[in-house]
C-alpha cells in the first residue's frame, strides 16, 4: 500500500516568481535569512544570481587544468617513448625522440591538452553538478515545468536548519512569490 | 545603459524583435520539434536520403574494387578525396567560430545562429573524415593510423603533419560534439517539460540529463561553456593549420608555402560562414524562423564574408609575389606559367571569380540584406572554395618536376558519385537534426533579452507601455 499524500515526508518548499527581478531580489531575502541549503531555477542564468546566493567561485577551472596537464604529459611521453625509446625512429637524420623531436611533437601535444581539457570541461561540470540525476523531488511539482520555460523557482530543502514549513513559507510569499508549494517525497 | 539595448553608434539593432516574450521564444522554436514537418522538409530529407544511397553505393564500389575506380593517377595521387577533405573540414570552422570565438568576444547576435552553425560542424567534420578514412585504400588497416600495439610492434611516426591531421581532425571533432551536447542541454530540458507524450518525455528527459534549471547548475555550466569556448578557439586556428601543414611540409611547388596555415584559416572561415547561410536560409523560410532569424543575422554574416573573401584574396596574391619574391624557378613556372594558363586554368579562374570577386557585392547594403541574391552568393562561395582545393592539390600535382611524367586527371562517375553522396550525408544528418532537436539555442537567446535583465522593470517602467503596444507587430517579416 503506498503512502498518503500527508504522511510522504516533506522534502521541499517551492516558491514560483514572474520575473528575472523578482526571483533575484527573493533569492537575497533567502540568503539573508540565513538559509543555506536551497536554490534557484530558472529558464536562463540570471545576471547577479551567484552574488545573491552567496555561492563561492566555480572550482571547475582546477578540474581542467588538472586534464590539462595530464594532457601535456600523456601526449609528450606517448611520443618520446613510442618514438624516441620503444622503437626509435630516426626520421630526417636527427636523432630519435626528445629533445631533437620536440618541434614535430608539438601539434599532437597541443591536440591531447585540448581533447582532455574538454573531457574535464565537460565531465567535470557534470560531475560537480550532480548529473545525470533523472529522479529528483522537484519534478513532482506540475508548475515547475515552466522553469525552463518562462518561469523562475526558488526551492528551499526541508532538511535546511532553518527550515519551519510556516515561517518558509511566509519568508516566500513576502517575496512576491506568485505561487508556494510544498514538495513531498514521491510515492515509488 | 543596460546591456541588452542596442548600441546605436555602431548601427545595432535588438538581436529578438523587441516585445517577445520568453515564452514565444520556446514555442517558436520548440513547436518545429513538435508540429509535422512541413512539406518541404519531407522533399529536402528525400533527396538527401537518395544521394546518401548514392554514397552507400559508391564506397562499397571503391571497397570491392580498390582505389582504381577513381580518377586518381600518376602523377595526381591526390585528388578529389581530399580535396573534398579539407573542403569539409574548412566548412565546420565556421560553427566553431560562431560558437567560440564570438562567445569570447560577446558577440550576442551569435545565439541566433551558434546551435546551427556547431550542428553544421559535426556533420560536416563527418563527412571530412569519411576521406582519409575511405582514401587509404585497405580500408580494412585503417587502425595502423592510430598509436595502437600491433603485430609488427610498430608504432606511427609523429613526426608526419598526416598523423598530426588525424589528432587534430579527431580532437575537433570530439571537442565540436561535447560543445554541442553541453549546450543542447538546457534546450533539451525544456523539451522535456513541454512533452505531451510519454516516448518524447523519455527520450528527451534521458539527454537532459535531469537538468532543473538550477543556479548552482548554471554557475559551474557556464564556467564549463566559457571554458570549452576558450580552448575551442586555439584548437579551431589549430585544425586548419595542421591540414595545410600537410602540404606545407612537402617540397611541391604551390604547396611548399609558409604563408598557407593562417591562409587555410581565413578560406575554412570563408567557406564556413558560406555554408551557414546557405542551410540557414532554407531553414528560415522552411520552418519560418523569421522572428528568430533576422535579417541583421545575415547581415552580419555577410561582412564576415567580405572581410574573409578579401583575407582569401589576399593570400592568393601573396602566393603569386612570394613566388616571384623567391626567384625559384620551379615556384615562378608553377605560378606563371601552370596555375593560371596551364591545364587547370579554367578551376582557377572559378576560384578567384567565387571566392574574390562575387562577395565583393557585399559593400552595399542592399545586396547584404537582398536574401535571393545571399543565396546566390553563398553557392557561389562554396563552389569557389571547393576549387580552391581543387586548384591548390590537383594542379599543383598535374606538374611536377619532370616534364615526362606529367599528367591529367579527370575524375570518374565514382569520384562524382562520393562527393555527392557525402552531400547528402551531410544534409540528413542536418535535416534530422532540425526536425528534432532545438535549432536554435532557446536559454542563450532569452539571456539576452530585456527581460533577462533583473533590473529591467526598475529601468522601464515607462517604457513598459511602449512593450504592451509593440506586441502586436511581432509576425512581421524581417527587419526590427
Amino acid at each position: 500500500m503506498s503512502p498518503t499524500f500527508e504522511s510522504r515526508r516533506a522534502v521541499l518548499l517551492l516558491a514560483e516568481f514572474a520575473s528575472a527581478h523578482d526571483v533575484l531580489h527573493a533569492a537575497n531575502g533567502v540568503r539573508e535569512a540565513g538559509y543555506v541549503r536551497w536554490d534557484a531555477h530558472t529558464p536562463f542564468p540570471v545576471h547577479g544570481m551567484d552574488r545573491a546566493m552567496g555561492l563561492r567561485d566555480s572550482s571547475l577551472g582546477w578540474i581542467v587544468l588538472a586534464c590539462a596537464i595530464t594532457g601535456l604529459g600523456g601526449a609528450f611521453w606517448m611520443m618520446h617513448w613510442m618514438n624516441g625509446i620503444d622503437y626509435p625512429l630516426v626520421v630526417g637524420d636527427k636523432p630519435p625522440g626528445a629533445p631533437y623531436a620536440l618541434p614535430a611533437m608539438i601539434p599532437i601535444i597541443f591536440e591531447l591538452t585540448i581533447l582532455l581539457s574538454a573531457f574535464g570541461a565537460v565531465f567535470g561540470m557534470l560531475g560537480l553538478n550532480g548529473l545525470p540525476r533523472h529522479h529528483h523531488p522537484i519534478f513532482e511539482s506540475e508548475r515547475f515545468l515552466s522553469a525552463t520555460d518562462d518561469k523562475f523557482f526558488i526551492s528551499i530543502e526541508a532538511n535546511d536548519p532553518r527550515f519551519e514549513a510556516e515561517k518558509t513559507r511566509a519568508l516566500l510569499e513576502r517575496m512576491n512569490a506568485v505561487h508556494v508549494e510544498l514538495i513531498r517525497e514521491a510515492t515509488s | 545603459m543596460s546591456y541588452y539595448e542596442p548600441i546605436a553608434g555602431i548601427d545595432e539593432g535588438h538581436f529578438v524583435r523587441p516585445g517577445s516574450t520568453l515564452r514565444d521564444v520556446t514555442d517558436d522554436v520548440a513547436c518545429v520539434t513538435e508540429n509535422p514537418a512541413p512539406r518541404g522538409w519531407w522533399v529536402c530529407f528525400g533527396i538527401a536520403l537518395s544521394l546518401v544511397g548514392v554514397f552507400v553505393a559508391c564506397v562499397g564500389y571503391l571497397f570491392w574494387r580498390g582505389v582504381g575506380v577513381w580518377g586518381n593517377t600518376s602523377p595526381v595521387y591526390w585528388a578529389w578525396d581530399i580535396t573534398n577533405f579539407v573542403w569539409w573540414v574548412g566548412i565546420g570552422h565556421a560553427g566553431t567560430l560562431i560558437s567560440a570565438i564570438l562567445f569570447i568576444f560577446r558577440q550576442r547576435w551569435r545565439t541566433g545562429i551558434n546551435r546551427f552553425a556547431e550542428a553544421m560542424t559535426i556533420f560536416a567534420v563527418i563527412c571530412a573524415l569519411i576521406f582519409p578514412g575511405i582514401h587509404v585504400g585497405r580500408v580494412w588497416v585503417i587502425y595502423y593510423m592510430f598509436p595502437l600495439p600491433n603485430q609488427m610492434s610498430l608504432w606511427p611516426n609523429f613526426k608526419s603533419p598526416l598523423l598530426w591531421d588525424l589528432f587534430a581532425v579527431g580532437t575537433y571533432f570530439t571537442v565540436s560534439v561535447l560543445f554541442w551536447y553541453t549546450g543542447l542541454i538546457p534546450d533539451l530540458a525544456t523539451l522535456r517539460d513541454r512533452s505531451r507524450t510519454l516516448w518524447r518525455q523519455r527520450v528527451y528527459g534521458f539527454f537532459a540529463l535531469g537538468w532543473t534549471g538550477s543556479n548552482r547548475h548554471w554557475q559551474n555550466y557556464e564556467r564549463a561553456y566559457l571554458i570549452l569556448a576558450a580552448i575551442s578557439t586555439p584548437l579551431v586556428l589549430s585544425v586548419h593549420s595542421v591540414v595545410s601543414m600537410d602540404f606545407a611540409t612537402s617540397v611541391i611547388p604551390g604547396w611548399h608555402t609558409t604563408i598557407f596555415p593562417p591562409y587555410f584559416v581565413a578560406g575554412a572561415v570563408f567557406s564556413g560562414f558560406a555554408m551557414v547561410e546557405t542551410v540557414f536560409l532554407v531553414a528560415r523560410s522552411v520552418f519560418k524562423l523569421h522572428r528568430v532569424v533576422l535579417i541583421r543575422h545575415l547581415d552580419m554574416m555577410n561582412k564576415f564574408l567580405l572581410l574573409t573573401s578579401l583575407l582569401v584574396g589576399y593570400a592568393y596574391a601573396m602566393e603569386f609575389f612570394v613566388a616571384w619574391y623567391s626567384g625559384n624557378e620551379y615556384e615562378m613556372a608553377h605560378f606563371f606559367k601552370n596555375r593560371p594558363t596551364g591545364p587547370y586554368y579554367w578551376a582557377w579562374l572559378w576560384m578567384v571569380g567565387c571566392n574574390v570577386l562575387v562577395p565583393q557585392v557585399y559593400w552595399f547594403k542592399k545586396a547584404r540584406t537582398n536574401i535571393p541574391l545571399m543565396f546566390v552568393v553563398a553557392i557561389m562561395i562554396n563552389i569557389g572554395m571547393w576549387f580552391e582545393r581543387f586548384v591548390i592539390i590537383v594542379s599543383s600535382l598535374n606538374r611536377d618536376f619532370l616534364p615526362s611524367s606529367w599528367g591529367y586527371f579527370r575524375p570518374t562517375i565514382i569520384d562524382v558519385g562520393t562527393f555527392a553522396g557525402t552531400i547528402g550525408i551531410f544534409f540528413t544528418g542536418f535535416l534530422l537534426f532540425m526536425r528534432w532537436l532545438p535549432m536554435v539555442a532557446m536559454a542563450e537567446v532569452k539571456g539576452t533579452m530585456q527581460q533577462a535583465d533583473p533590473h529591467w522593470h526598475e529601468r522601464n517602467q515607462n517604457r513598459r507601455e511602449e512593450f504592451a503596444a509593440s506586441r502586436g507587430s511581432l509576425v512581421q517579416e524581417g527587419g526590427e
